[in-house]
């Protein structure tokens, strides 16, 4: 039982913002995995709730006419995965949503969800992150895009301003085109587990396919928010791809990441885990770019 | 008819397992009616001090809060909660340290109030508004520290916070380590506190009936339960009934009372209405009960053949902050490091310490996970600095066939260590794999290691053993069989079903095992522990089955006019021995005898059997690893248990028993630890999200496998296999990533967080 002092199912956008403008205390709740869970701690007891669960415009992944892929903020992890758009140009996003706790999670959380929540080891942000993804907020004044990079605020803090909910992810064809990407979760577990440290990697390589014409390095839990290791995304750009390479960009990410000691792992371990995980994604996402890693 | 059909031995499918596949099962829970009022725990939020005042106003007026009592309202009547067989000898009783709510607060989760309400949300809300005055006193977490003069004290009779401290002094160690050119091996090897994790968080209910208190709860333990309740209330045990339904997993967390005692009395303050406690997880990890920490010295002094010299170990088991099974576990955990290995002079120290952290109690393996972790890696230590092979090693000094423990009586009659060892050898190709992984380089690096384990089946001579058994013909030749061993999950309903068809001489089908136990209705008995139920059982069952038959052969004598002598039960009719004539069956029998105008009987037999053996239980365990050193990440790849439990009873049902304690010990081994703040003594990762509990997909498949020497001692040629699979996979894991990386790693679990310590320390990072 749950200590909830009402529920109020939206049946539209329009109707979830005018719910969130009569009822500004009110939490929205989409699949609810994070949502239940602090109202069952008790943080949120008493709470209102706007259900935006049942708004089906939300749900789903199409291309748009200018090639952006638009993925709905109700899309659930596990239909986010089988997308054939997805799979087609950004199969990255599927395989790391795909690491999100167990099957049940994955049936019931969305990706809205996952990043409005604001925590920096959410599965799907490093990788919106690392593919400069757009955030598309509704609210009474009509619709923003703002940068994932923006949304971010601080931790659990994202930029929903009153009576606003995120409706949509954008990914504009030029953060895609020509790009392969790879995804390590670095957890405790195989399964049913948090991050201990994300990082994935996009490159887009040269026509010869012998330099990095382009690399994007995204990490969770290297910070208190998601962030982009631009001083390694710098050191690699342009580069002939080789092995020493690749540790030269792992090793620059130490400039980028502020990991923290915590019980949950040491700075020292996180930063060293963060570069072998930089130089093996991006390894990776040479390997699926076409390129040749040469000695 | 030619002779009788065997059902021991067979996989007969289990007798629960249409209801728990399909959900019919009822567990506490399924049968607690909905009216029942919720009850809920106020636990501490300090790790050590005095509760100076709780303010209950607030708490009292939220609607449907019907009762709030607190840590002054209690009657004080300390009592035990180690489900150990009562002693009547006052200085064999468990400690009695509890109370149903306490002032004086030893850890953080202590439980300081209650609150009764109508529902789930009025009582968490309850316990949000009440407000506890504390005034706080130095905590210590940490087993050493708390030994230490200075170090703030946690039971007021218990100076230096040591519970107990035995010894054991064979020959003459100081003397025998003077011997020339012996080589010396030491060693610290720590194991972590951890939790069972259940499926089935702890919970009860309870009510009165007739000014008795009937509690229904989720225990291992019922007619233990009974006296400790009664205990804690100040109550006749016999006002007190206790009833155990299915339960979802115990592994020695419910082998002990955890909050019957407060449910049974939280119902009498609201006038005997029906009150259930319900555990959360995140209470069922701070304030239940956990596996004692052990802190283990060895010091090995060894000639350089491998024999050892002189032998010493100490232990220093963490008690947490209550007795509850207190030293039995390190005692345990000691006492087999003489036998394992034997040695002449040998000289240990055990220490029992009271810290400020959650209550250490039973726990599957009863201090041998953790002895089997600091002695098996020792050994690979010894191996590794004499330059032998660690099977060798373990192949010529392990415990040898004829070995007799002085103290048990219990003897190795078989070659069991070389039985299971080549058998496991042969299993995973250790000789070629140990040949293969010799000298690796590179990030990725692939090992393999053994370790062998020491147990026993049940808790005698240290403390009763006893089985009560009753069976009662139905009028269709089918019986009940009643015992107070308890079905929590493991198949005891099964194989005991299996054993009075097996003697009775009736099917399988035929044969209805009572799984709730009733303290009313059931016959005396001390429940589910220790590997003992199949083995203890086992004798009342037979002999009780035995009883029954004779009782029907009597009746048979009056129905066939044939002598009893010459009749027997063989498929469920009577046969004439000498030339297997079925003279009627067993169905024909009951209804006559039961409907008999002049002959008329209720057929049922009864016995108690007090056992007076106990019966070592060996094996090993093979791993296989992939270490991937930059990742500093070790993977399981391989992992094969090998038990001689004696004769199986029921292959499959064996099998799953492995299954189940190697998946507990791969976790042990290398990712379950229950963590707390040095700052506030506050348990950090009480929930399984961030309790590493090990996922199938962190396991290879698991592979078992058996010797089978029939015991001497045992009513059907068994003896235990419910706690010794979990004993010596942790230390088979070490062993094989010591193998791979050249690295000893003296602490599980063998964290990434571990291993990226200890590869920096070796300079492989």
């Amino acid at each position: 039982m749950y200590d909830m002092k009402a529920l109020y199912e939206a049946t539209s956008v329009p109707h979830a913002v005018q719910l969130l403008q009569e009822h500004p205390q009110a939490q929205i709740i989409a699949g609810g995995s994070d949502v239940l869970i602090q109202m069952r701690e008790g943080k949120r007891a008493g709470v209102e709730l706007v259900s935006i669960y049942g708004l089906e415009e939300l749900r789903g992944v199409t291309m748009e006419e200018d090639g952006t892929i638009r993925i709905g903020s109700l899309t659930s992890f596990s239909h986010i995965t089988k997308d054939p758009v997805i799979q087609k140009y950004i199969n990255v996003l599927g395989e790391a949503v795909d690491m999100v706790g167990g099957p049940q999670i994955r049936n019931i959380g969305t990706i809205g969800g996952n990043t409005c929540n604001g925590v920096t080891s959410a599965d799907s942000a490093s990788t919106l992150f690392a593919w400069d993804a757009v955030i598309e907020i509704t609210g009474p004044e009509g619709i923003r895009r703002i940068p994932i990079q923006e949304f971010y605020i601080k931790a659990g803090k994202v930029d929903l301003k009153p009576a606003e909910m995120q409706t949509g992810i954008l990914l504009p064809k030029k953060s895609y085109e020509g790009y392969f990407g790879h995804y390590i979760k670095y957890a405790m577990r195989e399964a049913m587990d948090i991050a201990t440290l994300g990082c994935s990697v996009n490159v887009k390589l040269s026509k010869d396919k012998r330099h990095l014409e382009d690399v994007r390095i995204a990490y969770g839990v290297a910070g208190p928010i998601p962030l982009r290791a631009e001083h390694a995304e710098a050191e690699g750009r342009g580069l002939e791809i080789s092995e020493a390479v690749l540790e030269r960009v792992g090793n620059k990410v130490l400039e980028d990441i502020t990991p923290r000691d915590s019980w949950r792992a040491s700075k020292a371990f996180r930063e060293h885990i963060a570069k072998v995980l930089c130089r093996r994604a991006l390894k990776e996402a040479i390997l699926l770019a076409g390129g040749v890693i040469h000695e | 008819m030619n002779g009788k059909e065997h059902v021991v031995g067979k996989s007969v499918k289990r007798v629960d397992a249409f209801e728990k596949v399909t959900g019919r099962a009822k567990y506490t829970d399924d049968l607690c009616d909905k009216s029942a009022y919720v009850a809920k725990i106020l636990h501490s939020t300090i790790a050590h001090g005095t509760v100076k005042s709780v303010d209950t106003k607030e708490a009292e007026s939220i609607p449907g809060v019907v009762k709030v009592v607190t840590c002054f309202d209690v009657p004080k009547y300390y009592f035990p909660t180690a489900g150990h067989p009562w002693s009547t000898e006052p200085a064999h009783q468990d400690v009695a340290d509890r109370l149903l709510l306490t002032d004086k607060v030893r850890f953080y989760g202590d439980d300081v109030a209650a609150v009764v309400a109508e529902n789930d949300v009025a009582a968490a809300q309850a316990l949000r508004a009440i407000n506890v005055e504390y005034e706080e006193l130095p905590f210590v977490l940490d087993v050493q520290e708390a030994m230490k003069e200075d170090a703030p004290l946690i039971h007021e009779n218990y100076p230096g916070n040591i519970l107990n401290h035995t010894t054991i002094r064979n020959g003459n160690y100081e003397e025998a380590k003077k011997e020339p050119g012996l080589i010396k091996v030491e060693g610290w090897y720590d194991t972590p506190t951890v939790q069972h994790c259940h499926i089935e968080n702890f919970i009860c209910y309870a009510y009165m009936e007739q000014g008795r208190i009937v509690v229904v709860s989720s225990t291992q333990i019922p007619h233990i339960c009974r006296r400790i309740v009664g205990q804690a209330l100040g109550i006749p045990w016999g006002d007190v009934r206790v009833i155990k339904p299915y339960i979802g997993g115990g592994f020695g967390n419910k082998q002990d009372i955890l909050y019957e005692p407060l449910c049974a009395y939280l119902s009498t303050v609201v006038g005997g209405r029906l009150v259930k406690l319900d555990n959360s997880r995140e209470e069922t990890f701070a304030s239940t009960r956990v596996r004692h920490a052990i802190r283990t010295h060895i010091i090995s002094y060894v000639r350089p053949d491998g024999s050892f010299a002189a032998r010493k170990i100490e232990c220093f088991s963490d008690q947490g902050a209550y007795a509850s099974h207190g030293h039995g576990i390190a005692a345990k955990g000691m006492g087999a490091f003489p036998q394992l290995y034997p040695c002449s002079n040998v000289e240990g120290d055990a220490y029992t310490v009271f810290t400020n952290k959650s209550v250490a109690g039973a726990m599957r393996g009863y201090g041998i996970p953790q002895a089997m972790f600091a002695g098996e890696s020792h050994i690979d230590d010894v191996a590794k600095a004499l330059g032998i092979s660690p099977y060798e090693f373990r192949w010529k000094y392990l415990m040898p066939k004829g070995y007799a423990d002085g103290f048990s009586k219990n003897v190795n009659y078989f070659d069991t260590f070389h039985q299971c060892m080549e058998k496991g050898k042969a299993h995973i190709d250790y000789d070629r794999k140990v040949k293969e992984y010799a000298n690796q380089t590179g990030d990725v690096r692939k090992g393999i290691g053994v370790a062998a384990f020491w147990y026993n089946t049940g808790v005698w001579p240290i403390s009763l053993e006893t089985s009560s058994c009753r069976m009662v013909l139905n009028q269709d030749g089918s019986i009940q069989v009643q015992v107070a061993e308890t079905e929590i999950g493991q198949g005891a309903d099964t194989v005991f079903a299996q054993m009075a068809a097996e003697t009775l001489g009736i099917a399988f089908e035929k044969v209805h095992v009572m799984t709730v136990q009733d303290t009313d209705i059931t016959p005396f008995g001390t429940g589910a522990y220790a590997s003992r139920q199949t083995y203890m059982a086992g004798f009342s069952i037979k002999q009780t089955a035995s009883l029954l038959k004779s009782h029907i052969l009597d009746t048979a004598q009056d129905l066939t006019r044939h002598t009893k002598e010459s009749l027997d039960i063989i498929d469920g009719k009577i046969i004439r021995e000498g030339d297997k004539e079925i003279l009627m069956s067993l169905a024909d029998l009951a209804e006559e005898k039961l409907y008999s105008l002049t002959n008329n009987g209720h057929l049922t037999a009864e016995s108690t059997y007090q056992a007076k053996t106990n019966a070592y239980s060996f094996g090993c365990t093979f791993a296989e690893v992939e270490v991937d050193i930059l990742a500093c990440r070790a993977v399981l790849k391989k992992i094969v248990n090998v038990h001689d439990c004696g004769k199986l009873i029921n292959p499959q049902l064996a099998e799953a028993q492995v299954h189940g304690g190697m998946s507990m010990g791969i976790g042990y081994g290398m990712s379950e630890k229950l963590l707390f703040d040095e700052k506030t003594g506050k348990p950090l990762n009480d929930n399984l999200l961030d309790y590493k509990l090990s996922t199938f997909m962190d396991h290879p498949e698991l592979e078992g496998d058996f010797v089978e020497n029939y015991e001497p001692t045992s009513a059907y040629g068994t003896k235990s296999l419910g706690e010794p699979p979990v004993c010596s996979v942790a230390p088979a894991i070490r062993n094989a990533v010591l193998q791979a990386t050249g690295v000893a790693i003296d602490e599980i679990p063998l964290t990434p967080h571990v291993l990226f310590c200890r590869f920096k320390e070796e300079g492989l990072i």
